[in-house]
């Protein structure tokens, strides 16, 4: 055991853990934060998209000094059929001042936010690992580590230990996920020139581009997608873990069909693959969020399930929950109590953030992610969208009106066949995105 | 920090006052000196129990080469117990001049007596260049030598040359072996570098060459010779794989830790050692001692069998400078195979006992030397007449 | 008290440089830096030293200001001291620059913490693998020197002795001398311990010493960094893959496989080489 006593030890060096714990270390409270990885990041993986705002009630101006790759001016949505694509998108000169949002890499945002952390006065404890809680009871009084002497108490312990909480479920705030709870992700990072991804995505100088992917993923729920870095490509695809399990199909075998897409092929040719990585993300969702605070500890970002999976924001929605935590743990030294009444102010002030609210707003998705037939959503609709798409753009003599109903036709089959299924489909989906 | 350290301390042996310590020979004063008469290539001869190291053959082979453009002397020092036949010896391989210091004291290298001959020599007879072996012996020498003469000294050279200025081009892998780098010593003399075993070539042996030996007087204060060496040592199993000159390597391919007994049968029938790569040794099928690659051993072979081992870059960096690679795999696609001179695509199940047997074949119709045993090792034994098929 | 100080350098994983295609340039960006590899059995030989007699062990590096997470990570680990010698007019040192500036800076934890008895450095570092380091420390400071340790037999404080076995090509030599000595370690030494976690709390809070130019008020400036090192680096290139042309060998069956293999070595230069063709003529 260590000699010395935290006011605050903090699990994970991720964005939760990581803006929990400079939140408090700013403050003046003694923190120690643990974090497995060599170094922060070290491992962490993400599609890539770093948001502004959240960082922005923390730290005025993040973005002047953190390690960064390219300013997002377009957003892309491409649905895919077998060697076809129905695009969507915007771009906006608006972008640029203020931005937006950023692609960024783990291993290199991680350690610089962690540093801002350290500036602050948190202990850096890295390449460390929590392999369990020292309990008093109910109340959490601090952390068991796998180096000799490895006991390390604080009056408030705030968990940040991402989507595989070992913690959360130690505390038994939420079991194993089930495979519809949580989706398996794949990315690999493609080496390009600078300036060839800029000229193949139309870009100059910083800007950067998103592209998000419904489709050719094998029939199963799961979302693609395809970002630009400042010499890198990121590419990946999440599918979810129960219809990998149904299916029997590896998720590289997805990626790998992702990348030979025709649409897709010639925007990495060329590239060499840097990275293979893969990870988990919570798609539970609101109803997944599990208790938030009790005697002496706190829960946060991944580890609590708050991913907006619609939206793939996740990051910002990790340092906000941080934050607030953070708040929470200077109240409570102040008021010398961490009992789980006090510490419920944590869960009050997520309820009243956009946190909540967005997560609220999407809980239907899951449910219809679970329960609708994927293959139905993720490649016969897809696929009926784009033999629409084609019909409706081929000049062969056909009349449009003629075109037209054949279109229609197309969609209303892929969605079982009569206009009423269709319609209730659209209805669903209306329902689940709105909340 | 019990304080029965303390007195422990306090009663024994007194410490050395930091402060009066002198260094052994004193750095060279600074100053103009006139490099000009410095002349010759030395290479110092290592040597244990009066037999000489190989490298110390090959040194002397590439000085020749050396002092030949040059236009200077091929010189070399004998240092040891009752090694004066290495003195004529070094004159068989190519030395003009030998400097002799025969001494019990130099019965054992250490150190301390080693560097006091060998600066009294580089001293009094200003060679231009200084070459030894890379091996541990002269590493731990010339690391010495170089800070009391002072002078540039280059590790590990894998190419040696000089150029129109008389200066030494000494070239040595960096990085992992994935860079050379050419290192110049323009303002002191002599130049001075340690140089891989196994890469020069030695001159064929002559007997009638002719030279000059000095004799040099040991001169070893008696403070010299305070540290001791108690025994050696020798290695048993001879995993020498640096001097090695037939190495039968296998990898992840052999599917187990038995299979190592096939490879010990043909390497034994070769007179070579058994390496591995990290996959075999990763799985602990054989000891680290084995490895050859980047994290491993790095070798140079005359001759390298990979079976089993698909040749990846790690593997690949420590061994691909062997004279010749036989590769045995069964995947046609194996990236040993763009680097190996022969090339077997198949089971090496099969394929190793079949070598080994026309090996013992050969040897037993007299084609190999029949003692097998150290044929691997001995380059002075090589024959000198031209090569002969063996059973015809 | 034993006074113990610890040679260590911070350099770049070499393993995970790469050469760039294109420009036959070292990507060095990105390239995590470590503690050299040996250095850190050395350090852990110490400790044990510690922990067995009780030990001062001071830990010294010449380097950047980066350098400083190097020692960090030799106090979480059990080091009481950590100095970093940084200052400009150290870049650009060789083995012998190196050794002259690593020398004064025991020298001067010597007047700090008191005479030294044992100096550890590594067996050779990632990015120089030289070697050189350690025997000119050794000679600089005139200690006695025993490089390539694979282990320390016995160390009699009374007599102020240590008996070790140092590693070499074809054996193992057991060699006696008298304190002070520097080793130069070898990976089969020891296994380098972790730290504890209330090493790794007092190494995250640990400021190491930093000594520059200004501390060494009798340092001779003509010996240090590039002006003192008498090497220079002309060129670096990177080598021709070698080009090959396989000869593939038919398989099966295998004993003709084994038999033409044979063959072939036979009528090449290889056999001479080897000393197998002897005895024919004979
Ligand atoms: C493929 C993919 C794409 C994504 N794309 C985006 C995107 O574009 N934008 C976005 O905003 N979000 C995205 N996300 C989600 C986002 O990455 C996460 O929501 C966010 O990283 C959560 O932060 P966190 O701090 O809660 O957890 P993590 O980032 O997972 O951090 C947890 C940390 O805890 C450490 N740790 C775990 N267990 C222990 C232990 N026992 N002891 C010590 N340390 C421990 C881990 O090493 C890690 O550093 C994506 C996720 C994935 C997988
Ligand atoms: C930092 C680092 C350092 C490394 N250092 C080293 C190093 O020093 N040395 C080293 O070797 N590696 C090193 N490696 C590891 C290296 O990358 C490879 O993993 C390793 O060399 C693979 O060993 P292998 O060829 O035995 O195994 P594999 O790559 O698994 O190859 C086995 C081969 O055996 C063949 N085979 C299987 N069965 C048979 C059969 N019956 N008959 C014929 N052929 C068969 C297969 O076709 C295959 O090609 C290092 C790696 C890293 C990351
Ligand atoms: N800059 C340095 N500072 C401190 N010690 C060093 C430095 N460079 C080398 N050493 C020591 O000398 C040993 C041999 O280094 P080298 O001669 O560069 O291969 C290393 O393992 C270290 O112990």
């Amino acid at each position: 055991m260590a000699d010395e006593r935290f006011d605050a030890i903090v699990v994970g060096a991720g964005p939760a853990g990581t803006a929990a714990a400079y939140t408090m270390a700013k403050a003046g409270l003694k923190v120690a934060l643990v974090e497995r990885g060599e170094f922060p990041g070290a491992k962490n993986i993400f599609g890539g998209v770093l948001y502004r705002k959240q960082l922005e009630d923390l730290i005025p101006e993040w973005w002047k000094e953190a390690p960064l790759e390219r300013k997002i001016v377009e957003q892309r949505l491409w649905i895919l059929a077998d060697d076809s694509a129905v695009t969507f998108g915007h771009r906006n000169q608006r972008y640029h001042d203020p931005p937006n949002c950023w692609t960024g890499l783990r291993v290199k945002f991680d350690p610089w936010f962690a540093g801002k952390a350290e500036q602050a006065g948190a202990i850096p404890i890295y390449e460390t690992v929590v392999t369990g809680l020292l309990r008093a009871g109910e109340r959490v009084r601090g952390v068991i580590t796998d180096r000799d002497d490895g006991e390390l108490e604080a009056n408030v312990t705030i968990i940040a230990d991402g989507v595989n909480s070992l913690l959360g479920k130690q505390l038994m705030v939420h079991r194993e996920w089930r495979p519809d709870e949580v989706s398996l992700a794949v990315k690999e990072i493609i080496q390009l020139p600078k300036q060839t991804i800029q000229d193949r995505f139309n870009l100059e100088g910083d800007e950067g581009c998103t592209i998000e992917i419904i489709g050719h993923t094998c029939g199963m729920a799961g979302l693609g997608f395809l970002y630009t870095n400042t010499d890198t490509l990121s590419i990946g695809v999440g599918v979810m873990v129960s219809d990998l399990k149904k299916k029997r199909v590896k998720p590289y075998e997805v990626l790998d069909g992702l990348k030979q897409h025709p649409a897709i092929s010639r925007l990495i040719q060329g590239g060499e693959v840097k990275e293979y990585s893969g990870h988990l993300i919570p798609e539970g969702g609101f109803n997944s969020i599990p208790a938030l605070a009790g005697d002496g500890w706190m829960i946060c970002g991944d580890a609590a399930q708050l991913v907006n999976a619609v939206h793939r924001e996740g990051t910002n929605l990790a340092i906000t929950s941080g934050r607030l935590a953070g708040e929470a743990a200077i109240r409570a030294h102040e008021a010398g109590d961490f009992s789980a009444s006090t510490l419920a102010a944590y869960d009050e002030a997520i309820r009243a953030s956009f946190v909540y609210k967005d997560l609220k707003k999407y809980r239907g998705v899951h449910s219809l992610l679970a329960h609708e037939d994927a293959e139905q959503l993720f490649h016969r609709l897809p696929q009926a969208l784009n033999d629409a798409a084609y019909e409706m753009l081929l000049v062969d003599g056909v009349p449009k009106r003629d075109k037209q109903r054949k279109a229609i036709r197309r969609v209303k089959e892929a969605a079982g066949g009569a206009y009423m299924d269709l319609i209730r489909l659209g209805l669903k989906g209306w329902r689940a995105m709105n909340g | 920090m019990s304080d029965g350290t303390q007195t422990e301390l306090q009663r024994g042996e007194p410490r050395r006052d930091p402060k009066r310590r002198k260094p052994m020979v004193g750095l060279q004063p600074e100053g103009d000196v006139d490099w000009s008469s410095y002349r010759g290539v030395l290479v110092v001869v290592e040597q244990r129990a009066g037999v000489a190291k190989p490298v110390s053959w090959q040194l002397l082979g590439e000085g020749r080469r050396l002092a030949d453009k040059l236009d200077a002397p091929l010189l070399a020092l004998v240092m040891g117990h009752q090694v004066a036949h290495l003195a004529e010896e070094a004159i068989c391989y190519g030395a003009d001049r030998v400097y002799l210091c025969d001494s019990p004291e130099l019965r054992d290298y250490r150190t301390r007596p080693y560097s006091r001959v060998c600066l009294h020599v580089i001293r009094t007879f200003k060679p231009e260049i200084v070459l030894m072996g890379a091996t541990y012996t002269g590493r731990d020498l010339a690391g010495a030598i170089a800070t009391h003469l002072p002078t540039g000294l280059t590790a590990d050279s894998t190419m040696l040359d000089v150029d129109e200025d008389r200066l030494l081009l000494a070239s040595r892998p960096a990085f992992s072996e994935k860079m050379l780098a050419t290192i110049l010593c323009k303002q002191f003399k002599p130049q001075m570098a340690t140089a891989r075993a196994g890469v020069f070539e030695a001159l064929p042996r002559d007997p009638s060459r002719t030279g000059e030996i000095i004799t040099v007087p040991p001169q070893i204060p008696p403070e010299d010779i305070a540290t001791e060496v108690l025994e050696f040592i020798a290695a048993t199993d001879r995993v020498n794989l640096a001097e090695a000159e037939v190495i039968v390597a296998g990898g992840r391919g052999l599917g187990g830790p038995a299979a190592f007994a096939m490879l010990k049968e043909l390497a034994d029938a070769l007179g070579g050692v058994v390496g591995a790569s990290r996959a075999a040794v990763d799985l602990g099928w054989i000891d680290h001692r084995h490895q050859v690659g980047q994290t491993g051993t790095t070798v140079r072979p005359k001759l390298y069998f990979a079976i089993g081992i698909s040749g990846a870059v790690q593997h690949v960096v420590g061994m691909q400078n062997a004279e010749c690679i036989i590769a045995i795999n069964k995947d046609p696609a194996a990236p040993i195979f763009q680097i190996a001179h022969y090339g077997i695509v198949g089971d090496l199940f099969q394929i190793v006992p079949a070598i080994t047997e026309a090996v013992r074949a050969r040897k037993a119709a007299g084609g190999l030397r029949a003692d097998g045993e150290g044929v691997g090792f001995s380059l002075t034994g090589a024959g000198s007449g031209g090569p002969v098929r063996g059973a015809e | 008290m034993l006074h113990l100080v610890v040679c260590i350098k911070q350099v770049p994983d070499s393993r995970e440089i790469r050469i760039d295609p294109k420009t036959n340039t070292l990507i060095r960006q990105g390239v995590p830096a470590i503690v050299n590899y040996y250095d850190l059995h050395g350090l852990e030989e110490a400790l044990r030293i510690k922990d067995r007699h009780g030990a001062r062990v001071t830990v010294v590096t010449m380097g950047p200001p980066s350098a400083d997470k190097a020692l960090k990570q030799c106090i979480a680990m059990g080091a009481d001291e950590g100095v970093l010698v940084s200052d400009r007019a150290f870049a650009g040192a060789d083995t012998l620059a190196t050794s002259y500036v690593v020398a004064m800076t025991i020298r001067k934890a010597e007047e700090e913490w008191g005479p030294v008895d044992i100096v550890f450095c590594g067996k050779q570092t990632l990015d120089g693998d030289t070697g050189q380091v350690g025997p000119g420390v050794a000679c600089r400071l005139d200690l006695e020197q025993l490089t390539y340790v694979e282990k320390v037999e016995h160390l009699d404080l009374e007599r102020r002795e240590i008996i070790v076995h140092r590693h070499l090509e074809d054996g193992v030599e057991r060699v006696r001398a008298k304190l002070p000595v520097l080793i130069t370690a070898l990976a089969e030494l020891n296994e380098p311990r972790r730290a504890s976690l209330p090493g790794v709390l007092r190494a995250a809070r640990y400021k190491p010493m930093v000594w520059t130019t200004n501390d060494f008020p009798d340092l001779d400036r003509s010996k240090i960094g590039l002006r003192g090192s008498p090497t220079i680096v002309a060129k670096t290139w990177v080598p021709e893959p070698r080009k090959v042309n396989t000869e593939y060998i038919p398989a099966d069956p295998p004993e003709a496989a084994a038999e033409a293999l044979v063959e072939r070595l036979f009528a090449s230069d290889i056999a001479e080489k080897l000393g197998w063709v002897q005895g024919v003529r004979a």
